[in-house]
């Protein structure tokens, strides 16, 4: 009855949102103000409907209803409750559900605190918005149905990949999809504007807090996604250059792009035309990967083969929805003013070279995502393009983007100091080159570039510092004067600091760990001992064990350093129930230094096991740099000069996974 | 500087970033993609040995051998014709015989293939969709269905 209910809902929210497309877009169009607005409860009632649909699907997943065809194939009496709430979207079916979910809360989140868009531009935002949810509820209804019942229904499911069954990944497709689909709201915007005919700076400063919501979680969904490839995969990776991790790669890159050109526009009035195309392109970049990871198109490890009919309709709704666009760009952007005039060597010019290297890179990411597939496509010859492909490409664009990163935001508008700037980068130039120095003097082993790799985090991380010293006037004022500026300084700039430091620390974690990380693979016997990045890790034995729905063998490891205890590792393979299916649990022993990493592998002849210890230099930094940029979006997020355009609040409307 | 200038500097800019990601990308997949190969395209296609490859099959019943330390042995096959692999490592969790298999690695000159990596994937009815359309096209009847639910595939 409850499924039933939710299958009605769903079908009610599309009729709702094809209502929603046509009424308001009229409207605007002859200036009906009753008409446009008709969007909002529209929008509201849309995304209710929604959740109503989405609760429902819950609720089948938590009594365990193997009457839907949905929940038998993806659920199991015994599994615990908190996997099989998130087994809701771990599956194709449910994780449309969540999308739809998620396009439907921007939606209505534009609706409740977009009280200062002019009506006309409101109307027209959620009829594009409501679009989009038209195609992809019909997608979901059409072809991807998550209330279909099955007769007669099993005894039990099928069960949830054990892989899947864990929280890290369990809880990253919300805030993921809340980044990905959230970029639906720029796009909406840019259409809106277009088919309006008329931009301008209020334009950005709306935008720029939807972009900048959207953007801070896809940021940590990523990194969650990263996490947890790390410690549940097992071979201690953290980045595998795979379509799937790809997917969710370009809109960020392209996100982060029109991030910051959406600045300039909002402070200069300049770059509008190629703001709005980035908004329509950042989108598409979200389609693309929609359609990479939900069609069945993949060829690597991470594949897996769906009905071709889903693939197809997505790959519609891509080419409606990008070729829509940028067809509509074609004829209208030219109407448009170009903005204001800036020197190359300026903060504008800058960010246009941060823009010109961001876009190139998401390209060519896009070149090694799609290459395989349209190879395959053409002549049937299989390839697969890995970490060396994008090493080659992507590294050598991020050089000159780390580079320049620190001097952009100490070029003044317009026309910059380039020296002076220079001048007060002067520290990071010195920290840089104690770094270089140190790596050399602490690491022999290793590429000879990675000391410069390193030295280029810290300094771009020393410039977020002088970035802001420099503004609250750090040693040219007195205390008093700097701890007033450091208070009265806006968030965003608060905001700019922790997202500019946190790259510097990731790319400090990515290179450190790539460089010098230690592997050891080899068979122990209990009572062997190994030494593995400074530290002594002894062998003890193995134990079965039984968890809620799996058996597992735990391994012991007692690790010393010099001599003294440090900490005991178990790492474990794992068998589940349903279905029987084997899972690697790594032990983990995690400093600042990095992390000490030991999984175990099959039994041996004889009594022993085979073991891979890792020791991972400062990984952490990788996900801790993520996190700090996250929050540098948060902070920037509550800043009151955003809340013009579209409050903070949008946070705490964030899907909760109700009970 | 003109405005005529400033636009120069702006189009001369990104014409060059893109110019210079234009041969990356070129380079790149000139020296750094792999093929995939099954044991029968390797008989019939002549690959070279050393040359970076990808062998997908399936791993033959009964041909896992764990030889000392962490040396591990195995024939993937097509069911028409078997490669033997060597790989030193620890094998992912669902390597198991008669399931698919993708080893990557290079010929070593004497009917013999080392792998570096070796990537499984399964559950009873699942197959890496490589090794289960390259089976096809060699005639092999699975008789399975694929069977979606892998690993990131359950991300966006």
């Amino acid at each position: 009855m409850i499924v039933e209910l939710g299958h009605f809902a769903l079908i009610l929210a599309l009729l709702v949102a094809v209502v929603q497309v046509v009424v308001p877009m009229f409207g605007a169009a002859v200036r009906d103000e009753r008409m446009m607005r008709v969007a909002e409860p529209a929008a509201l009632s849309q995304f209710l409907l929604i959740a109503l649909a989405f609760l429902a699907l819950m609720h089948a997943y938590v009594t365990s209803d193997f009457s839907v065809l949905n929940v038998a194939e993806n659920s199991h009496s015994t599994k615990p409750l908190i996997y099989k709430m998130a087994g809701v979207w771990g599956n194709h079916e449910g994780s449309m559900l969540l999308w739809v979910l998620i396009l439907a809360l921007f939606g209505a989140a534009v609706a409740v605190f977009g009280n200062n868009l002019p009506p006309t531009l409101k109307a027209r935002v959620l009829s594009v918005q409501a679009s989009i949810a038209v195609a992809f509820l019909l997608f979901s209804l059409l072809t991807s149905n998550p209330f279909l019942r099955l007769d007669p229904a099993p005894s039990d499911g099928r069960g949830l990949n054990p892989i899947l069954q864990d929280p890290a990944l369990a809880f990253h497709p919300p805030f993921l999809y809340t980044g990905y689909v959230g970029f639906s709201i720029a796009f909406s915007f840019a259409i809106a504007a277009l088919i309006e005919g008329r931009i301008d700076a209020a334009w950005a400063r709306w935008v720029r807090p939807w972009t900048l919501a959207a953007w801070m979680f896809l940021t940590i969904g990523i990194a969650m996604g990263s996490w947890w490839a790390y410690y549940e995969l097992g071979w201690g990776g953290w980045w595998f250059w795979d379509p799937v991790e790809n997917a969710s790669f370009m809109p960020w890159l392209a996100g982060t792009a029109l991030l910051h050109s959406a600045l300039v526009m909002e402070k200069r009035e300049a770059l509008k035309i190629w703001t709005v195309l980035l908004a329509i392109l950042t989108f598409s970049l979200s389609l693309m990967g929609t359609f990479i990871v939900r069609s069945g198109v993949l060829t690597s490890v991470h594949s897996f083969a769906v009905d071709p009919a889903r693939g197809v309709f997505i790959l519609a709704i891509l080419v409606l929805f990008t070729g829509g666009g940028l067809a509509l760009f074609a004829l209208r952007a030219k109407d448009m003013q170009a903005g204001g005039l800036f020197q190359p060597i300026s903060r504008e010019g800058s960010l246009v070279l941060n823009n010109l290297l961001l876009v190139t890179a998401a390209a060519t990411v896009l070149v090694g995502t799609l290459y395989p597939m349209a190879l395959e496509g053409l002549t049937g010859e299989k390839i697969s393009v890995g970490p060396p492909f994008f090493n080659m490409t992507f590294g050598p664009l991020m050089i000159p983007l780390l580079i320049a990163l620190p001097v952009g935001p100490l070029l003044a508008w317009k026309r910059g100091d380039f020296l002076g700037a220079m001048q007060r980068l002067s520290f990071a130039f010195l920290a840089a080159l104690v770094t270089i120095v140190a790596a050399f003097a602490v690491e022999h082993r290793g590429p000879w570039l990675a000391p410069f790799g390193i030295a280029l985090g810290v300094y771009v991380m020393a410039g977020a510092i002088i970035e802001w010293a420099n503004r609250v006037k750090v040693g040219s004022a007195s205390f008093e004067e700097v701890a007033r500026r450091a208070t009265n300084l806006p968030r965003s700039a608060y905001g700019t600091l922790f997202a500019h430091f946190g790259i510097g620390m990731l790319v400090v974690g990515i290179i450190a760990t790539s460089a010098y990380r230690e592997e050891h693979i080899l068979a122990m016997k209990p009572g062997e001992k190994v030494a593995v990045g400074g530290f002594e890790v002894t062998f003890t034995g193995v134990e079965r064990g039984r968890g809620p729905n799996y058996t597992e063998d735990i391994a012991d490891f007692a690790v010393t350093r010099d001599g003294s205890p440090v900490t005991r590792l178990q790492p474990a393979k794992r068998l589940y129930d349903a279905p029987p299916q084997p899972t690697t649990e790594a032990g983990i022993h995690a400093s600042w230094r990095g992390d000490l990493y030991v999984v175990i592998g099959d039994a041996q002849p004889g009594g022993g096991y085979a073991v891979r210890a890792y020791f991972n230099p400062l990984v952490r930094f990788i996900w801790l740099g993520a996190l700090i940029m996250f929050l540098g979006g948060g902070i920037s997020l509550s800043d009151r000069r955003l809340r013009i355009g579209a409050p903070s609040r949008t946070r705490q409307a964030l899907p909760v996974p109700a009970e | 500087m003109t405005r005529k200038q400033k636009r120069g500097v702006l189009i001369g800019g990104g014409v060059a970033v893109l110019g210079l990601a234009l041969i990356l990308v070129l380079f790149a997949l000139k020296d750094s993609i792999v093929f995939f190969h099954t044991p029968s395209d390797i008989a019939e296609k002549g690959v070279q040995p050393g040359q970076r490859i990808r062998l997908g099959g399936l791993v033959e019943q009964g041909s896992v051998v764990r030889g000392q330390g962490t040396t591990i042995t195995f024939k993937v096959t097509d069911t028409l014709k078997d490669i033997p692999v060597t790989f030193t490592g620890v094998l992912p969790d669902l390597f198991k015989e008669g399931q698919g298999v993708v080893a990557e690695g290079v010929l070593d000159g004497s009917g013999g293939f080392k792998a570096d990596t070796v990537l499984a994937k399964h559950d009873e009815n699942y197959m890496p969709r490589d090794v289960a359309k390259a089976l096809e096209a060699k005639g092999v009847k699975l008789g399975t269905s694929a069977h979606p639910g892998q690993l990131k595939a359950e991300m966006p």
